[in-house]
């Protein structure tokens, strides 16, 4: 147990130390004198313009050695300092990515979650019969081809212009004021269903096939064969085969971390949905290389999180590695 | 008379058409008899085992009447069956090692196979326990996954699963050629004493090694190309058989009664027809020194003698034929 | 099913390829895209971004797919984004592929300490988000072009190839032909070349296409954010383009629906056809 979590743990340690170095890369390594170039492009008053060009010299530390910048912003992390955002300056960037993360944990969570449990009940439905397979499927595999953002546009313009049913820009209505209103939880409510729902469909035709593919050949493996061969119902066999199969889709949500990030990214962008996927892209446009930075390495540390979560599901799921651990040691 | 099969024909469905793998096969077991089912892979054995319990696309049910205690087995109606799979027929198949759901308790599997087939566990439980114990078996395994259990524990395990509703016929197939020799030894034993005890009536012990069936088998069928070729019992088949084939493959083994050896039955020249379209006639006739024209007409498969039945043209029954 | 006869292996596969509705359906869409991609420009009354003379203008005769909001030719983009894609599916997939493909096998050939840090290095790759690398090194390079974006995707693509590629090699490995091959003193290299790689070309098959698949996904979600190619339209910058120039609003609906149909059709196809050819080559999944 300790030596499969050691493991584990090590991977995680080494990908945050080289994501982390990356990150402190990424300011430094674009072309000309960042500090200068970014002031330059953010338009800001001549004064703030002068004020944070001694900041983030400063911050920067550009006349000190090279290695001890490095330390330094090693140090600046385990503060959650991540220096002071341009294009909404002069926020501190942990402070914008801290009002960010509650939407996309909102819009995330739920979509990760509730697509993967439908996507799999769907896709074992699915493998039942011949008749199921051949005319229900094919929409899970438009809808795992679909990419995010077209979904996206294709629902704000149906659902949003076209028909008025959803709002299909922001996180609430501009008028208001976050509070704990009911108004105001409402309107949060119906924001949220149009970026949910263009998540939720894309990740759940990819679930729903991957989950078919699977049973298939649970269904055809020799525990079921001998199941079927001393008369079980049907009921018991298409149970252990689901059972079964859903164990390298839990493996599978990791491997889609990467590309559920991607999704939520454009997601967010065609909705403008102020989550940290919206932040980058202003990050981008306003060359504010600091809340990219900060973005990037709150991703990092999410994913990273995600990662280890499902490693701790998948042993208290599958016994095969829990039995293969204890022999270990 | 435990099990009666009626000029059985089953087929298999492939693109290019019906392979017939089973052909007009008729044959009895009796009460207690331990019948061996031999022949070279392809000869139908695996597929004669599969069609009396489990009988599933692609193979196809052509016809013929298998009874079992008097009462029809409805083999190619599945839901039907399902009555009496497990209690009246059961199966220790092939894949054995890997019969069991790996994610799943052995007890808890086993108490949910019951209760799905309408039996209450603990009814069962003490019986279960005392046939681990007759297996050697500690009754910990049921609190264990089939990872943690050895290949002949494993095997040990389904031999009892598969049991355990003392059904009156058992379908046992190739189940000891991937156990070493030592663990084929006490695995047939353990069959025989089943036998003994009345856990099963009478068995059917499928395998391509024949050294095993003079073991424990009362009785030996030999089956070519799909096609039952000679039943007698053990001592005659080893020893007096009748039909060219059996006796090739008898001569081919090393010498009978001290064997051990896996030798597989291969090493007779030629090789049996393709069944997609089998020559008619004698199946064997191909390979056979002892071939005749009559040989172009099939074989009926005739009792020559008490328990003996051989589809050959050559047998002496039929000498007063014109050569 | 010991009885069915065995004729010649590749008539076989072949006769199950053409006979599987999946794989004839996904190839038949693909077949289509890529002689759009190849004749459409041609057929092109303008050039991508030439002003065509009516602004936000529905499909016509005139302008097969209609015009956007600057008067260029939907069509004319639609079918150099087509090129785009494919040639980024085919770059992007193939570098993933092949590193997969070669990281996976030396590390599952060679095992030990090899396999080790290869291992860990793939599940480090694995673990980082490579859209957000991506992402990072189009800020930096500030002009890009198609070869250049599908070098990179490739790059951070291959990591589930090569653990899949990983445990085939190592299951191959232990059979009996690569030990008889070693026990003749066959070099490694060699080895991988005649008895492993054949084993594994319809494996790697699949994988390419599932690779191409994912690339072309890849490229779209780059070019949409605006970090794409900046010497070419590509699909995913038309979306970009549609949304940021208000094509919704507008209801210029003719903008942003054929790229996307494009890509759902193209990678979907791509899909189907996998699931296809794993059919044919599968025999356990092959219906009678």
């Amino acid at each position: 147990m300790r030596q499969y979590f050691g493991r584990k743990l090590l991977i995680y340690f080494i990908t945050f130390f080289l994501a982390v170095s990356i990150d402190w890369l990424i300011p430094r390594f674009m072309p000309g004198n960042p500090v200068q170039g970014m002031i330059a492009r953010a338009n800001l008053s001549a004064e703030s313009a002068k004020m944070i060009y001694s900041y983030y010299m400063q911050a920067f530390g550009l006349n000190i050695p090279i290695w001890q910048q490095y330390l330094n912003f090693w140090i600046a992390i385990f503060h959650g300092d991540f220096g002071t955002s341009i294009w909404l300056f002069p926020e501190p960037v942990i402070k914008i990515i801290k009002d960010a993360v509650p939407y996309d944990i909102l819009l995330l969570l739920p979509a990760i979650l509730v697509s993967w449990f439908a996507g799999n009940h769907f896709g074992a439905f699915a493998a039942r019969s011949k008749w199921l397979d051949n005319t229900i499927l094919p929409i899970g595999y438009i809808l795992t081809a679909t990419p995010y953002m077209w979904l996206g546009i294709l629902l704000a313009w149906a659902l949003g212009i076209v028909v008025h049913i959803f709002p299909f820009s922001g996180a609430y209505a501009y008028s208001m004021m976050p509070s704990f209103t009911w108004g105001f939880i409402w309107s949060l409510a119906v924001h949220w269903v149009l970026p949910f729902l263009s998540l939720f469909l894309v990740m759940f035709g990819g679930w729903a096939i991957g989950m078919r593919n699977l049973i298939i050949y649970e269904l055809e493996s020799d525990y079921s064969h001998y199941l079927l061969a001393l008369g079980t119902p049907r009921k018991l066999v298409r149970k252990y085969a689901f059972n079964n199969a859903v164990l390298p889709q839990v493996t599978g949500l990791a491997l889609q971390l990467g590309v559920i990030v991607a999704g939520a990214l454009v997601t967010e962008i065609v909705f403008s949905y102020p989550g940290i996927g919206y932040l980058i892209l202003q990050a981008i446009q306003n060359e504010d290389y600091f809340l990219l930075q900060g973005c990037f390495l709150f991703i990092i540390i999410g994913v990273l999180l995600a990662n280890f979560a499902i490693d701790v599901v998948y042993v208290l799921v599958d016994p095969r590695t829990r039995i293969g651990m204890q022999g270990e040691g | 008379m435990s099990l009666q099969v009626e000029n059985l024909t089953v087929y298999y469905q492939t693109l290019r058409g019906n392979v017939q793998a089973l052909e007009n096969t008729t044959f009895n077991i009796a009460d207690g008899e331990i019948m061996g089912l031999a022949g070279e892979s392809g000869c139908g054995k695996t597929t004669l085992g599969q069609s009396l319990i489990y009988l599933n696309p692609p193979m196809k049910y052509m016809g013929g009447r298998v009874t079992l205690n008097d009462h029809e087995l409805p083999i190619a109606d599945t839901k039907k069956m399902d009555d009496f799979r497990f209690k009246e027929i059961s199966v220790i198949p092939q894949y054995a090692m890997n019969a069991m759901n790996p994610t799943c308790k052995i007890g808890k599997m086993t108490a949910e196979l019951l209760e799905s087939k309408k039996v209450s566990f603990k009814e069962v439980k003490a019986e279960l326990d005392r046939r681990l114990d007759l297996v050697r078996m500690s009754r910990d395994v049921l609190n264990m996954y089939p990872i943690e259990l050895s290949g002949g524990m494993k095997q040990r395990m389904v031999m009892v699963l598969s049991t355990l509703l003392n059904p009156s016929l058992l379908i046992a197939d190739e189940m000891t050629s991937a156990l070493d020799v030592s663990s084929q030894k006490a695995v047939s034993e353990m069959l025989v004493e089943f036998r003994n005890r009345g856990f099963v009536k009478s068995l059917m012990v499928i395998t391509h090694d024949i050294s095993i069936l003079y073991q424990i088998a009362n009785t030996i069928m030999i089956m070519y190309a799909g096609q039952p070729a000679e039943k007698a019992s053990t001592d005659e088949i080893i020893h007096a058989p009748h039909h060219p084939y059996t006796k090739m493959l008898i001569s081919a083994l090393p010498r009978v009664g001290i064997i051990q050896s896996k030798k597989r039955l291969t090493s007779i020249p030629g090789t049996p027809p393709l069944l997609l379209d089998p020559p008619g006639g004698c199946r064997f006739r191909e390979r056979c020194p002892l071939a005749i024209d009559k040989c172009q007409e099939v074989p009926p498969f005739i009792e020559i003698d008490n328990g003996h039945y051989v589809a050959c043209w050559r047998q002496r029954n039929f000498t007063n034929l014109s050569l | 099913m010991q009885t069915v006869t065995k004729p010649k292996k590749k008539n076989e596969l072949l006769f199950f390829a053409l006979r599987n509705t999946k794989l004839r359906i996904g190839l038949a869409i693909i077949l289509f895209f890529v002689v759009l991609a190849i004749v459409g420009p041609h057929l092109a009354k303008y050039k991508p971004n030439e002003f065509a003379g009516a602004q936000n203008h529905p499909p016509s005769a005139e302008y097969w797919f209609g015009t956007t909001s600057f008067g260029d030719d939907v069509f004319s983009q639609f079918a150099s984004g087509l090129g785009a894609a494919f040639e980024v599916g085919l770059l992007g997939g193939g570098i993933g592929t092949l590193i997969g493909l070669l990281v996976g096998f030396v590390a599952g050939y060679r095992g030990g300490l090899i396999d080790e840090f290869l291992n860990m290095l793939t599940n480090i790759v694995l673990v980082i988000p490579a859209l957000m690398v991506l992402l990072i090194i189009a800020v930096y390079l500030k002009a890009r072009g198609v070869f250049i974006e599908s070098i990179f995707i490739g790059c951070f693509a291959w990591p589930w190839t090569a653990r899949a590629v990983r445990a085939q090699t190592f299951s191959l490995r232990t059979r009996d032909f690569v030990d008889m091959a070693r026990i003749s003193a066959m070099r490694p290299l060699k080895i991988i070349a005649t008895e492993i790689a054949p084993n594994m070309m319809s494996y790697l098959l699949l994988v390419f296409i599932l690779q191409f698949g994912g690339a072309i996904l890849t490229a779209a979600t780059l070019d949409f954010i605006g970090l794409g190619p900046t010497n070419v339209i590509s699909l995913g910058l038309m979306m970009n383009n549609a949304v940021i120039y208000g094509a919704l609003i507008l209801g210029v609906w003719w903008w942003f629906v054929p790229p996307g149909i494009a890509i759902t059709a193209i990678v979907g196809a791509l899909y189907v056809t996998n699931v296809g050819l794993d059919e044919a080559f599968n025999p356990k999944l092959r219906e009678m």
